[in-house]
């Protein structure tokens, strides 16, 4: 692995902080979204779906070896666009790495709002997922 | 206590309303806040908001209980603020007005307490497939409670009741269906529906009426009488009350046969351990120390709707929907889910390839509230087909420039999106 948990949230804290309002950010959102590469059609299933009253997300976890690898999909952009973050960050890294480290580049990078419960837009309930996922592979 | 509804009132003038609420001058993302979620719940104007807490400041008291002078204040300001609402609406008796937490809890009140008083095993309640979930699940719950089944009236694609369908199924199901409980406005729609006329075939054939006015009672008159219903339900805080308070107006005849539901303080006339009897109306209803603050911010709520023209204000609202629903329109591949001819200030739209979760952050970022998602009417949402949608619903204090502002900040933010 070539960067720490905490250098790729530092990555994403600079790249957000080149630009301007918050039509910039959202644009930047959006097109991270569009870039995320898709959860496979038969992947997109009732029990991969975390579920959110507003959006909805999907997420796969698989176990490979020493790190694991999520793959993830939402049905609203903006969302799509934070789950695409949240991947960048915590993908194929190894659960003791995913558990220990906070994560601070939501809050860094003026998004907060879109974790917060009120919005129930699944994506809360996607990284108390992936937490859980990291927990199972890490006691095998 | 007259009802000054037909007094004469001063002409409609939006920006001396607008000075009344003082969140209008609120910034949001730094930019000015246009409000359009009055539907989910309404502003106050400081007259409320200055009620709610002089009673806090000065007349802070338990009621009917006490001997003092502060018990008796109190006491005089909730039962004024009953009178008012009972004259608002048009109650028979200032008894029939029973407090409540909300729309939600009056309408569990009438389920909990029609059920036990009606309903049996093969017994049919009908409501409709509009309905917001508050006048959906407590039916539910006190159906299976009781082996009743819920029936549902079809609604068409305009969004509006399919009359021939409801006649039909209150005409043909003979002494089966004991209750009748519609919404009087869709919250999610902003259709008004025709409900005098099925309410008087309803009673033709015994059958108990509900209506929720949670959407009805902010923006029309209302009069409980000429509605003919048994039952109404409305909430405090859409009709820019406080919230956690509500009323269930009821029939008195009624009232004096259903059980009570909750028990408690208040509500008691002798209580031994062998067995209660209950006070007399309204209080058999209202369990524990009421919401007091919330009942005189009620009251003061319909003075001031009372200071103004209740049709100039529907038509203000009207006039504003009816602009945005021409503008809107013009977005390419945006529908309006909700074209009944009858409607209030509400428009709940879609937009091909625009998913509303997406659409209500970037109109959040540009100071507009919206509401988005399902609006509490999921299996209207099934209905047409769709996860939800973006609403905007109108109140006296917005303005046109709001709506083109809304619309613009739609566009782009459709732009953004696709």
């Amino acid at each position: 692995m070539n960067t720490s948990l905490k250098e790729a949230q530092q990555e994403i804290v600079d790249e957000f902080a080149m630009l301007g309002d918050w039509q910039d950010r959202y644009e930047h959102l959006i097109e991270l979204g569009k870039e995320l590469p898709l959860i496979a059609p038969e992947l997109k299933t009732d029990e991969n779906l975390v579920r959110g009253c507003q959006s909805r997300v999907w997420l796969t976890a698989e176990d490979r070896g020493e790190a694991i690898h999520f793959t993830a999909d939402s049905d609203a952009m903006i969302t799509k666009g934070l789950v695409a973050l949240l991947v960048r960050v915590l993908n194929d890294r190894t659960p003791e790495e995913i558990m220990g480290t906070p994560l601070t580049f939501i809050d860094a990078i003026g998004l907060r709002e879109h974790l917060s419960p009120n919005r129930s837009n699944g994506l809360v309930a996607m990284l108390d997922q992936m937490k859980r996922y990291a927990l199972v592979y890490s006691s095998k | 206590m007259t009802n000054s509804i037909s007094a004469v009132k001063p002409a409609f003038d939006v920006e001396e309303i607008r000075a009344q609420f003082p969140i209008l001058k609120e910034l949001v993302h730094g930019k000015p806040l246009v409000y359009f979620d009055n539907a989910a719940t309404s502003q106050k104007p400081r007259r409320v908001i200055k009620a709610e807490s002089a009673y806090y400041a000065k007349i802070n008291a338990n009621v009917h209980r006490g001997v003092h002078t502060l018990s008796t204040l109190a006491t005089d300001a909730q039962e004024a603020a009953r009178e008012i609402i009972r004259a608002h609406i048009n109650a028979k008796h200032v008894h029939e007005v029973i407090f409540t937490a909300g729309t939600t809890a009056s309408m569990n009140l009438a389920a909990n307490s029609l059920g036990q008083l009606l309903l049996k095993p093969g017994d049919e309640v009908l409501i409709s497939g509009m309905e917001h979930h508050a006048n959906i699940v407590p039916w539910q719950l006190v159906c299976e409670r009781y082996g009743a089944t819920l029936k549902v009236i079809p609604i068409t694609d305009t969004g509006e009741l399919d009359i021939a369908a409801a006649e039909q199924m209150i005409d043909s199901s003979a002494d089966r269906l004991k209750i009748l409980s519609l919404t009087h406005v869709s919250n999610t729609l902003g259709t008004i529906n025709p409900v005098k006329q099925l309410i008087a075939d309803a009673k033709k054939r015994g059958i108990v009426t509900v209506l929720d006015g949670a959407q009805a009672v902010p923006h029309m008159a209302v009069d409980v009488q000429d509605l003919g219903c048994d039952l109404y339900a409305f909430s405090g805080h859409k009709m820019y009350a406080p919230t956690g308070i509500g009323v269930l107006y009821g029939r008195e005849e009624l009232l004096e046969q259903m059980p009570p539901w909750q028990g408690g303080g208040e509500m008691i006339d002798q209580v031994t351990f062998e067995k209660t009897t209950f006070a007399k109306l309204p209080f058999k209803f209202e369990a524990g120390t009421p919401h007091i603050a919330g009942i005189i911010g009620l009251g003061e709520a319909f003075r001031w709707m009372q200071d103004y023209d209740l049709e100039a204000m529907a038509a203000h609202e009207h006039a504003l929907q009816e602009h945005a629903t021409k503008e809107l329109l013009a977005i390419e591949g945006l529908r309006i889910i909700g074209t009944a001819k009858e409607k209030v200030g509400v428009i709940s739209f879609v937009i091909d390839g625009v998913h509303h979760y997406d659409l209500g952050t970037l109109l959040d970022q540009q100071g507009i509230a919206v509401r988005t998602g399902h609006h509490c009417t999921q299996p209207l949402m099934d209905h047409f087909g769709i996860s939800g949608t973006t609403r905007a619903s109108f109140a006296p204090f917005n303005t046109t420039a709001e709506v083109d502002a809304m619309v613009a900040a739609t566009k782009k933010a459709v732009k953004m999106l696709r």
